[in-house]
């Protein structure tokens, strides 16, 4: 669901494999290795710095046959922590994960104890990596909805954890909270939105 | 000069009788070395890393570029060739090398012996499997689909714990066999991964010696970066890598086994008599890594399907 007049996330979509090719070497068809991972985040990381914030980045995995685990550690898990380190205002989809990225992604994901919104399917969004089972049920709901009214937001936390596990999801930048009306936002209504 | 035999059958089993060969003939006022393969009937992709590794040592501990007697075996010699053995030895060894080069055509070897010194091969290395890997995945190892990209990951692991660990370059190839002897003449897939670098002790020392204190050695470095996944950066995201190898090679009831200077750990399933941790067997620079994949049973992967 996504109303008018909704927050404004500056919406934008990073398609990683042609971020590869522009900025690390057009022959890369594959993201493997540190220093590629490292090349591809700071080509993200500097898109991102030249947008309006809150923000929310797309980064697309559909044309990346093959993500080892070094490059997922700094493709997805580094680029979570450099951003939450420069203020926590940028939002992040991961879009096109495929059966055979999930581990590598999901791995390193764990050992930082991160986690983050991923489209691992056609219309399908999943929350991956680290978190309790009343994160991930309070989460499953807004994803559900999309959308939650402010008035609402209480009602729907009150069996679910209460208002600090919502507090830990909109910290973890896994939903967005409207600072101007309080309404629960998930990440997947503006990746779409962006798409 | 020096004469260094070289075992009639060099593989990941008989790599240390060469190590022990290279001891026993240490001496400084015998600078000239000859490897004497002549009685090579088998190699495998461990087997010729290793060749490649200690005649790099040689030439590094004499100054001078030892020479290779090849095999009388012409099968043996042919297999050299089409593992593009002769364009890595001619950078280790000294003299005509009358092997047969790679042929241009198609080629039924998995991975040919790729020397491993920057990123840019890592990548060479998952391209090029990602055109040969499926069929022999598949038809050969009877794995499914999806195994040529966790296969992928895995090569591309390995080959970066060279770049980031060894501090030096090295090598990788890898090639199906059939074990008639063992596993009841079943094909398995094997890979060889060596470096002449600093080894694991070295790369770890400054962040764990202190802590092992007198217990600080090779096979204590190897548990370490083996069993723990520490690594010698501070990043939490490092030491992964040989973590999740260790974990594909066991879903595929395959061994892995790293050695490194006095020491050799390894994941060891049913079918191999390798001990987990080998201690004080003969030194070696750097860190050699063998995995080795056997089919998969046809008819449980059917049914697993």
């Amino acid at each position: 669901m996504k109303r008018d007049g909704g927050p404004q996330l500056d919406a934008f979509a990073v398609d990683v494999r042609a971020l590869l090719e522009r900025s690390v070497a057009s022959l890369y068809s594959h993201l493997v290795t540190r220093p590629t991972g490292r090349a591809v985040r700071m080509a993200i990381e500097t898109q991102l710095e030249e947008l309006k914030k809150p923000a929310i980045s797309l980064v697309d995995l559909s044309a990346v046959a093959i993500l080892d685990y070094s490059c997922a550690d700094e493709v997805v898990a580094k680029l979570l922590i450099r951003a939450e380190e420069k203020g926590g205002l940028t939002y992040f989809v991961l879009r096109g994960v495929r059966a055979h990225h999930r581990e590598p992604i999901e791995a390193v994901l764990e050992r930082h104890q991160l986690a983050v919104v991923a489209e691992t399917g056609p219309g399908r969004f999943e929350l991956l990596g680290a978190g309790s089972g009343a994160e991930r049920q309070l989460w499953g709901m807004v994803q559900d909805s999309g959308w939650v009214p402010s008035a609402e937001v209480d009602g729907l936390v009150d069996g679910l954890g209460g208002p600090q596990v919502l507090g830990t999801l909109v910290a973890r930048r896994l939903l967005f909270r409207d600072p101007r009306h309080g309404d629960l936002h998930a990440l997947s209504t503006f990746a779409v939105a962006g798409a | 000069m020096r004469v260094i035999t070289v075992p009639p059958s060099l593989d990941y089993r008989t790599f240390d009788q060469l190590v022990s060969a290279l001891a026993l003939r240490a001496s400084p006022a015998e600078p000239r070395v000859l490897f004497d393969a002549h009685r090579v009937r088998w190699v495998d992709p461990v087997g010729m890393i290793g060749l490649l590794a200690a005649g790099t040592v040689v030439a590094s501990e004499t100054g001078h570029a030892p020479t290779l007697h090849l095999p009388a075996d012409g099968n043996v010699v042919g297999y050299l060739g089409r593992m593009g053995f002769a364009e890595a030895a001619r950078l280790v060894f000294e003299g005509e090398l009358h092997l047969p080069g790679r042929s241009g055509g198609a080629s039924d070897v998995l991975l040919e012996i790729t020397t491993i010194s920057e990123n840019r091969d890592v990548h060479d290395v998952v391209d090029r499997v990602q055109e040969r890997a499926g069929t022999i995945l598949s038809r050969t190892l009877h794995y499914p689909p999806t195994a040529v990209v966790q296969f992928s990951v895995i090569l591309s692991e390995v080959c970066q714990n060279v770049l980031e660990h060894a501090g030096a370059p090295g090598w990788v190839c890898g090639q199906t066999y059939t074990w008639e002897k063992r596993l009841g003449g079943k094909q398995v897939l094997i890979i060889g991964v060596g470096d002449v670098g600093m080894g694991f002790r070295a790369s770890l020392a400054e962040e764990y010696a202190g802590h092992f204190l007198d217990r600080w050695g090779d096979a204590t470095a190897l548990e370490a970066a083996f069993l723990q996944g520490y690594t010698r950066f501070a990043d939490q995201g490092r030491g992964h890598g040989i973590q999740q190898i260790r974990k594909q090679v066991r879903k595929w009831d395959g061994m892995i086994a790293v050695r490194s200077g006095t020491a050799r750990i390894a994941d060891v399933p049913a079918w191999e008599d390798l001990p987990p941790l080998a201690d004080g067997i003969p030194d070696f620079p750097g860190a050699q890594i063998t995995i080795i994949l056997p089919a998969a049973d046809p008819d449980e992967e059917r049914a697993r399907r």
